[in-house]
């Protein structure tokens, strides 16, 4: 318990303004993968791509047995046959992205200079729909779900680099996601760290929670709770209610910025989506 | 006399009554108080008001989590009624980096929700 006390204690105050602005990414993120991998001195870094299957033997071996017909399947076809379907104008996904949008999920979020914000893959897909005289999609689930999905999968076992350049507002965008992620919220008062990174291995009633450290690595995901996929925004707004807070919209400037944060984090760990979890 | 007897007869009255109601109240007081436990167990156990169980193991409780300490010997460990009181109202007050939800502070319970609660850990 006291060395419970002591972790929060210490979290907090990274979590508190002026050691915000004094940290440099680069020692957070040392830190922050230290803490992890001292937590579970047993666990692989790689392996924390999968949740609380890395810390919990007992649902390990169920979600291996799931991954062997994997849920998320019919998604990552759906995904393809669309992103090889031309738009009206003849055009397809693979015009507005690298590499012909094969193997490319590695390049987001990144911050656009230009345009002044994070970009991710979910808003670069709908920029090329509307660019291209489609409809934007929702951004939860659903087919932007499954073009994410099949993109996810193009990119497995790529290794996460997430850059912050040296731009103001860039590192700006960067704090404001890490403050997102140490702030208390809700009616509830909690922050994401006092679940996933505190708590992280303990049990809140019968779910364990799980570390932080490769939250975004392997989204979108196959959720038996939602019966379908989710982009990680929505998992977001999840988490945002259970604490009895007003949740954002998907791909709002917090999220964005938050997911900038997360995939940072994660530096070092492969890309393995799309997921399965329960 | 018959005064006497009257007064007697009214006094021994008075006794039976009074003994009634000596018979009665603990009684009375002691099944409120039982009503009010149970009420409190009622609202600590309750996903959508206190949850306790999310965090702290206790006697009673199911599929705790194991986030906060085990909530028992209450009474011996909190002499002082208020302060149990004080740690369910905002828990911040005490440790603040707590992940406890401060029921009070927050009216996640109303304040006779709450003196529920109290009454119902004491008993823990
Ligand atoms: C009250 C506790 C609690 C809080 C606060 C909380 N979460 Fe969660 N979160 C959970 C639980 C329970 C799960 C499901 C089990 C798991 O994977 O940890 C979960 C799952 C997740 C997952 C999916 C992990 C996976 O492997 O697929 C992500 C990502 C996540 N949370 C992010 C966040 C973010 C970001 C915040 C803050 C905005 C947050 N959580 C706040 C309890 C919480
Ligand atoms: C999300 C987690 C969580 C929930 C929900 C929660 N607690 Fe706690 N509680 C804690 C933690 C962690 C502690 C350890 C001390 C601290 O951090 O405040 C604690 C400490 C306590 C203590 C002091 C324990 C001691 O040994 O002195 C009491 C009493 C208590 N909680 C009662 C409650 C009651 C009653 C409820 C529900 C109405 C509740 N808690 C709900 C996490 C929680």
């Amino acid at each position: 318990m006291k060395k419970l006390l002591l972790i929060t204690a210490v979290i907090g105050a990274l979590g508190a303004v002026p050691l915000i602005s004094q940290a440099s990414p680069e020692n957070d993120l040392k830190a922050f993968q230290g803490y992890f991998t001292e937590r579970f001195p047993n666990v692989p870094l790689e392996e924390f791509t999968n949740g609380v299957y890395a810390i919990d033997k007992a649902s390990r071996e169920q979600w291996e047995a799931i991954e062997e017909f994997p849920p998320y399947e019919i998604a990552i076809e759906e995904g393809e046959e669309m992103f090889n379907t031309p738009f009206k104008n003849g055009k397809t996904y693979a015009s507005c992205f690298r590499n012909g949008g094969i193997g490319i999920k590695s390049d987001y979020p990144y911050y656009d200079i230009e345009k002044g914000r994070v970009e991710t893959l979910a808003s670069a897909i709908n920029e090329c729909r509307t660019k291209n005289g489609e409809a934007p999609l929702k951004y939860m689930k659903g087919e932007l779900a499954s073009l994410v999905a099949y993109m996810a999968y193009t990119t497995r076992g790529q290794i996460i680099d997430i850059k912050i350049p040296f731009d103001q507002r860039a590192r700006d965008a960067y704090e404001d996601g890490k403050r997102f992620f140490y702030a208390r919220r809700g009616q509830l008062n909690m922050s994401c760290a006092h679940c996933h990174v505190d708590n992280a291995g303990n049990k809140i009633r019968a779910d364990l929670l799980s570390p932080a450290l490769g939250h975004l690595t392997h989204f979108p995901v196959y959720r038996s709770k939602w019966g379908s996929l989710g982009t990680a925004h929505r998992r977001f707004s999840g988490c945002n209610k259970q604490v009895r807070a007003l949740p954002f919209k998907a791909q709002s400037p917090e999220y964005r910025n938050l997911e900038y944060f997360m995939t940072y984090m994660s530096n070092g760990l492969p890309w393995n989506g799309p997921g399965a979890r329960k | 006399m018959r005064k006497s007897a009257s007064s007697t007869l009214a006094a021994a009255g008075t006794l039976a009554l009074m003994l009634g109601s000596l018979a009665i109240a603990p009684q009375a007081a002691f099944a409120e108080e039982a009503s009010v436990v149970e009420e409190g167990k009622a609202i600590a156990f309750d996903r959508k008001k206190g949850n306790c169980l999310a965090c702290h193991k206790m006697k009673d409780g199911t599929l705790e989590g194991n986030i906060g300490p085990a909530l028992v010997n209450m009474a011996d460990r909190y002499p002082d009624k208020k302060r149990l009181r004080d740690q369910i109202w905002d828990a911040t007050k005490i440790n603040p980096y707590t992940i406890m939800p401060p029921y009070g502070k927050h009216k996640i319970l109303t304040e006779e929700e709450l003196d529920k609660v109290v009454e119902f850990i004491y008993t823990r």
